[in-house]
């Protein structure tokens, strides 16, 4: 509610329940239920992603520093959507759409390099990882070269949104968004227990009748699906996949199913506070997101690395 | 009881089988060690055991059901296996680790019933593992660790154990102890599959031994039979004398010193 009062235009929090409750002011109303509210939703919604995504990709890649982003996915969603302006898209449902297959195609370029990469056939989850990483360095590579031939505007626009951003939340976006973390997050959570004993090892895994291949390559497209939608719905908020799942963790849940469920709460609150911090730090200008929860992200993932090593 | 039957494992990209028409049996209440120098097959058994490794030929079965036509989860029913590595990201108390070993029975939604908690709490005791339940799994010691990972496999109920080198790592006390307890968990009635590099504790407690060379059964049988030191010299590629075991009188092996060529 308080990131809905709050903004470069404050409406007071009895205002903001009466415009929800369509009376009083027309143009509160319209702040309230067309720009605000949505943007609070988008929000919640791109953090309940982000943290379920990091969350289900730490216990099976069984890597505290794994994250969504490392999945190619972040860098393939870029390209989509940069590959979009560079041929003068400008439609925001064009551009989503362009982001959302750029990061599936991205994953689905990691999992056919696991494939070669690996050993065998069988190629085990830290090869996928590894693969992520050298798909969304080769993506973002070619964003470079993109940005370097492309016109003053839509260099603008693309680093508008690689930054981050919730501002161009509209309830379409919002719907499109929450359905594929419903389905995606729904699917995590039906399979969570198979990532508790996948977090044992694969060899573990196998020995308690989980085929670790199949469900590994399973969370991993899932995971990536979250990913991808948030990205291609908000562009690029780092660092919410990889610290939210540890918040999560500090709560004493150890199960995946619970965690899940909790880490797309803690990721929902944090973008939501992000964000609102975003628009009323310095207004009316407002700070890209993405750039809000690296700083955040960053000095917690240095002393992790520091804990783990 | 497991039954291995002219066994053929083969890797993607590898000039010679792994396993190499291998056959042998795993009764139930002995326990059976299978041995053999670095890159003899011991693993892919184990592997092929949990349909991790492509069987090219021949069976493995358990209580004569060939583990090709079980699922993952009836496999998992009927054989539990405690790999040979095991790096946990995220510390666990250890009951909840233990109670894990349930998963084959409860599924994805299950809720755990009062058989379940029983499962555990007797694989606790059996591994003598009661006292530790309430710490974390990155608390323990070595040796802790090992018990606590064989009583998430006693929690399956399994008929069939399979244990990949259960002691690497672990002192003589800690080492004796997990003997000790295989040795007491085949007593029980459990068919006890044991691939150890220990030969001399091999010798002491297994009623069989299995020796692998390249992929193929060098010789099998009990301790007396196997512990033949022109044939492990051969297995081996390396001197060795058999003696006696002042304790109890088992054969044991002893390597002896010789110049590398360098």
């Amino acid at each position: 509610m308080a990131a809905v009062a709050y903004g470069a235009v404050s409406v007071s929090l009895a205002a903001v329940f009466e415009a929800l409750r369509g009376h009083g002011d027309p143009t509160a109303i319209a702040i309230v239920r067309d720009l605000r509210l949505p943007r609070v939703v988008l929000g919640a919604l791109v953090g309940a992603g982000l943290g379920a995504s990091g969350a289900a990709l730490q216990g099976s890649l069984r890597n505290p520093l794994a994250e969504p982003y490392l999945l190619g996915v972040s860098g393939g969603a870029a390209v989509g959507a940069v590959v979009a302006f560079a041929f003068g898209v400008s439609s925001n449902a064009l551009i989503t759409l362009a982001a959302f297959v750029g990061g599936i195609a991205a994953v689905f370029v990691a999992l056919a390099v696991s494939r070669v990469g690996g050993r065998s056939t069988r190629g085990d989850m830290r090869t996928l990882l590894i693969a992520g990483v050298i798909v969304g360095a080769f993506a973002n590579a070619a964003i470079m070269v993109a940005l370097a031939r492309a016109e003053p505007n839509t260099v603008r626009g693309a680093l508008w949104w690689m930054m981050g951003s919730a501002a161009d939340a509209t309830w379409e976006r919002v719907t499109w968004l929450a359905a594929s973390i419903l389905l995606a997050g729904g699917a995590l959570v039906y399979w969570a227990r198979e990532i508790d004993v996948l977090s044992l090892g694969e060899d573990t895994a196998a020995s308690l009748g989980v085929d670790s291949e199949r469900s590994g390559r399973r969370v991993f497209l899932l995971a990536a699906l979250l990913a991808a939608a948030t990205v291609s719905a908000a562009g690029l908020i780092g660092f919410i996949g990889l610290v939210v799942p540890h918040i999560a963790r500090r709560l004493g849940l150890r199960a995946h199913r619970p965690l899940i469920v909790a880490a797309a709460l803690v990721g929902a609150t944090l973008v939501v506070a992000a964000d609102l911090a975003a628009r009323t730090v310095a207004p009316p200008t407002e700070l890209p997101l993405g750039a809000i929860t690296a700083l955040l992200g960053v000095p917690f993932f240095l002393v992790q690395l520091r804990r783990t090593a | 009881m497991i039954g291995v039957v002219d066994l053929v494992v083969s890797y993607d990209r590898a000039r010679s089988n792994a396993v190499d028409g291998v056959s042998f049996a795993v009764p139930r209440g002995q326990l059976t060690a299978l041995a053999g120098p670095n890159g003899s097959g011991k693993s892919s058994i184990v592997r092929a055991l949990l349909r991790r490794a492509d069987i090219i030929g021949g069976t493995v079965t358990i209580d004569n059901r060939d583990v090709s036509t079980l699922s993952y989860s009836e496999l998992a029913r009927m054989v539990a296996v405690v790999p040979q590595r095991e790096e946990a990201a995220f510390p666990s108390r250890v009951r909840e680790y233990v109670a894990l070993g349930r998963y084959p029975h409860l599924g994805l939604w299950r809720a755990p019933a009062k058989d379940d908690d029983r499962a555990v709490d007797e694989a606790l005791v059996q591994a003598g593992v009661e006292d530790l339940a309430g710490r974390n799994t990155d608390e323990l010691s070595g040796g802790e660790w090992q018990r606590v990972r064989i009583a998430r496999a006693l929690a399956q109920k399994t008929p069939a154990l399979v244990l990949d080198e259960p002691t690497t790592f672990l002192d003589v006390a800690h080492e004796m102890a997990i003997f000790e307890l295989l040795s007491s968990l085949a007593r029980s009635g459990l068919a006890v599959l044991l691939v150890s590099h220990q030969l001399n504790l091999v010798a002491r407690f297994a009623h069989t031994i299995v020796l692998l060379d390249a992929g193929k059964v060098a010789t099998s049988g009990t301790a007396a039979e196997v512990m033949n030191a022109e044939r492990l010299e051969s297995i081996y590629r390396w001197p060795v004398v058999i003696t006696r075991d002042p304790a109890i009188g088992a054969p044991a092996l002893v390597p002896l010193r010789r110049p590398l060529n360098l």
